[in-house]
């Protein structure tokens, strides 16, 4: 059958270093930034990268598995938000602020 | 073409995922993040993953950043507050992510991954729906059932703390 062109033209190797940029730029805003919202997105963004580079090796590898995962890590991610955003925004009526740096006080 | 649509997506990906984290409004950094999965999509439909492409627009851009959005505007955050960070944990972070990337680009470089070969037999239908479904339906049905089981336990979580504590002020 025929072979998809991006699979002839590119080298699996590029989605390996894109995946792995993508996951790094996540960790970046998740040890810089100091909004709880902006490290939720970022966490997200690391969850995409994962998916990406599964979504690349199951294509490349005719190994339809691969994309079921992706739908499984799509379902948990879901879930993970609603109860990460109820947090939040618990924490927002509890001290006015999403500073994840005010939660020291949670400190014992 | 494929390998120009994809070094285009790519760059447009990672400078929308920079500014995710760089922008200082957070609902800039859902805007960029919401072009970063259209960006995703178009990478899955390259790969001849369809299924995956409609999924993520559905789920991540349309339900996961709704909910964003609708968060970020529920409390009302004003930009000029600005984060204090020190400068040192700034760079810190910033020299602990490099470090990351140059340990995981170092493991990775030399790996051989081999190249597609363009036999006869090769399947390039495995993104589609219906053999997703019938991997989905059959090896995997029972984690399938058990995702209903965790959206129950995530709903019930997410009304029991949002719900308003007795006597607690309404500071809406």
């Amino acid at each position: 059958m025929q072979i998809p062109e991006v699979m002839r033209t590119v080298p699996l190797e590029y989605y390996l270093f894109f995946s792995t940029a993508l996951f790094v730029i996540g960790v970046l805003g998740v040890l810089t930034r100091r909004n709880a919202l902006v490290i939720f997105m970022s966490v997200e963004l690391m969850l995409n990268a994962v998916n990406l580079l599964l979504a690349s090796f199951s294509s490349y590898r005719q190994d339809s598995v691969g994309q079921v995962f992706v739908f499984f890590i799509m379902a948990v991610a879901a879930a993970e938000v609603t109860v990460g955003l109820a947090i939040i925004v618990m924490i927002y009526r509890n001290t006015k602020s999403i500073d994840v740096q005010l939660l020291n006080r949670l400190k014992g | 073409m494929a390998d120009k649509l994809f070094y285009f997506l790519t760059f447009l990906a990672l400078l929308s995922a920079l500014m995710v984290v760089f922008s200082r409004n957070p609902i800039h950094s859902v805007l960029y993040l919401i072009l970063t999965f259209f960006t995703l999509s178009g990478h899955y439909v390259l790969l001849n993953a369809q299924f995956i492409a409609a999924v993520n627009i559905i789920v991540y851009a349309g339900a996961i950043m709704v909910l964003f959005l609708f968060v970020v505007m529920f409390l009302n955050l004003r930009s000029e507050t600005q984060e204090k960070t020190s400068i040192l944990s700034k760079v810190a972070s910033v020299t602990a992510a490099g470090l990351l990337m140059v340990v995981l680009v170092a493991a990775l470089k030399d790996v051989n991954l081999g190249t597609v070969q363009a036999t006869p037999d090769f399947d390039s239908q495995v993104g589609m729906v219906e053999q997703l479904g019938k991997v989905l339906f059959s090896k995997f049905l029972l984690p399938f059932e058990l995702a209903s089981v965790l959206f129950l336990a995530a709903m019930v979580g997410a009304v029991m703390l949002g719900r308003r504590e007795p006597g607690e002020q309404n500071t809406f």
